[in-house]
């Protein structure tokens, strides 16, 4: 393939400013252009749930520092609307035309909503993606209100512990027990430590009425229960953001279909990365994954970029081990790996009644992941042990 | 060109990323404290430290030319 010379990235937030920052030190000199939906330049998301409503954390702390001589153009505020592969055009929301050679796709995820549950449908039901988002619930958590939260996954138990932290009262109300994702050991400790922070849980619940008038006062679940709540926010999960790129040929299949070098499959001179890219990864070979972690996007965009510089082959694979980090209840979740295929977990290091242990996930007899609560020395090995797996060939 | 590695201690917040990305340049001591490859990179370690910095959750670690 020819080097491109017009590199258009679509999605200006960490995925789409590292693969700029890639682009350029893998020495793309040529036209760069970055289209953002959100009206600001790449800022950092995971403290939106933590030290940003704590208030520990400022606004201009979470602006990510740009390269002097990164020499892109910012079209920030205005969404990708369409893609036209044959003319090699994305089309945006307030109609501009970029023509491209290269393309980046990097659109990321957007909260998933439930019907009951659309944010501002009623005042005080809210959602967590923007910053705009998190700085109303800071704002909203300095008057210490009755919070519900819906969903605890990562986002629901960091909300649920920068809450508790602010004085205010929680309940959860989630299907799923806390942090299930990160096996039912570490579910159960999270359990116990939101219990102890005083936050009360209703798992195996759902809510199925919200009352108020304008604004929300109460919501009732399927046991009967009441809550009485002035904010509900919702955290159940997040879908990759691909609408633009429907009917443009492209394949989407829950994200953008690529290859191992996140080169979308069948379309040339197109990768993606990020929350919205679902590519085969040759460490773990099986179906192609879609990883929403931010070292996943920080790591994928580098490659997507490679990929786009140097074509799509086994020299530029973007072979991971994935990881990701929660900050939570005064300590730290941490895994490398994907601890989500283990069929059993065996404590290795630390003291499971003292929270800060390491445990391995196995497979089998293969180890697909580590993860740890407070003991991040502890993964090391098996982070190296990971990435030294044979790459399946795909 | 050759570069080093400079970590911003008052921004590290001891994720271990680096040490996770990067075990040939960044470490942990027996204290938990970061240790890094304080010399010039070798050139075959350069893209490591690179990625090392592209996935710093705090942005802590800079490359200085």
């Amino acid at each position: 393939m020819s080097t491109p010379r017009r590199i258009l990235v679509v999605g200006a937030s960490l995925a789409g400013l590292r693969a700029a920052e890639a682009l350029r030190s893998e020495g793309f000199d040529g036209e760069l252009t970055v289209l953002g939906a959100e009206p600001h330049m790449p800022y950092d998301r995971p403290p939106l749930s933590k030290d940003v409503l704590t208030g520990s954390m400022a606004r201009a702390d979470i602006d990510f520092r740009i390269p002097d001589d990164l020499n892109a153009e910012w079209l920030l505020g205005d969404a990708a609307a369409g893609l036209d592969v044959e003319r090699r055009v994305v089309t945006s929301a307030s109609g501009r035309r970029l023509g491209f050679d290269g393309l980046v796709i990097a659109t990321g995820s957007a909260p998933r909503r439930l019907p009951l549950l659309e944010p501002g449908s009623l005042e005080g039901i809210v959602e967590l993606r923007t910053v705009e988002d998190s700085l109303a619930l800071r704002a909203t958590l300095e008057r210490k209100p009755r919070v519900v939260l819906v969903g605890c996954g990562f986002i629901g138990v960091e909300v649920a512990s920068s809450a508790r932290e602010l004085g205010c009262e929680v309940d959860i109300v989630s299907l799923d027990p806390p942090l299930i994702v990160a096996g039912k050991l570490f579910s159960d400790v999270c359990s116990e430590m939101l219990l102890d922070h005083g936050v009360r849980m209703h798992i195996g619940r759902h809510v199925t009425e919200v009352h108020g008038d304008g604004r929300v006062e109460a919501v009732a679940l399927d046991d009967g229960v009441r809550l009485e709540a002035d904010v509900v926010v919702a955290a159940v999960g997040a879908f990759p953001v691909t609408d633009w790129l429907e009917g443009s040929g492209v394949p989407l299949d829950n994200g953008v279909v690529c290859d191992a070098s996140c080169a979308v499959h069948g379309v040339p001179g197109v990768v993606a990365a990020g929350d919205v890219a679902r590519w085969t990864n040759p460490l773990f070979g099986e179906a192609p994954m879609r990883i929403e972690h931010w070292t996943n996007a920080a790591e994928q965009a580098g490659a997507a970029a490679r990929t786009l510089l140097h074509g799509s082959g086994q020299h530029t694979a973007f072979s991971s081990v994935p990881s990701f980090w929660s900050d939570h209840l005064g300590t730290r979740l941490q895994s490398v790996g994907l601890p989500l295929l283990a069929d059993r977990l065996e404590v290795v290091d630390g003291s499971v009644q003292e929270r800060r242990f390491v445990a391995v996930g196995y497979r089998g007899e293969e180890i697909v992941g580590a993860t740890t609560y407070g003991m991040v020395r502890g993964l090391l090995r098996y982070r190296v042990q990971l990435g030294q797996r044979e790459p399946v060939a795909s | 060109m050759p570069v080093r590695i400079h970590v911003d201690r008052d921004l590290c917040d001891l994720h271990g990323q680096c040490v996770l990305t990067a075990p040939e340049l960044f470490r942990f001591d027996d204290n938990d404290e970061l240790q890094y490859n304080e010399d010039e990179v070798p050139e075959a370690l350069a893209a490591k430290a690179r990625s090392a910095a592209s996935v710093c959750p705090t942005s802590a670690i800079e490359l200085r030319e």
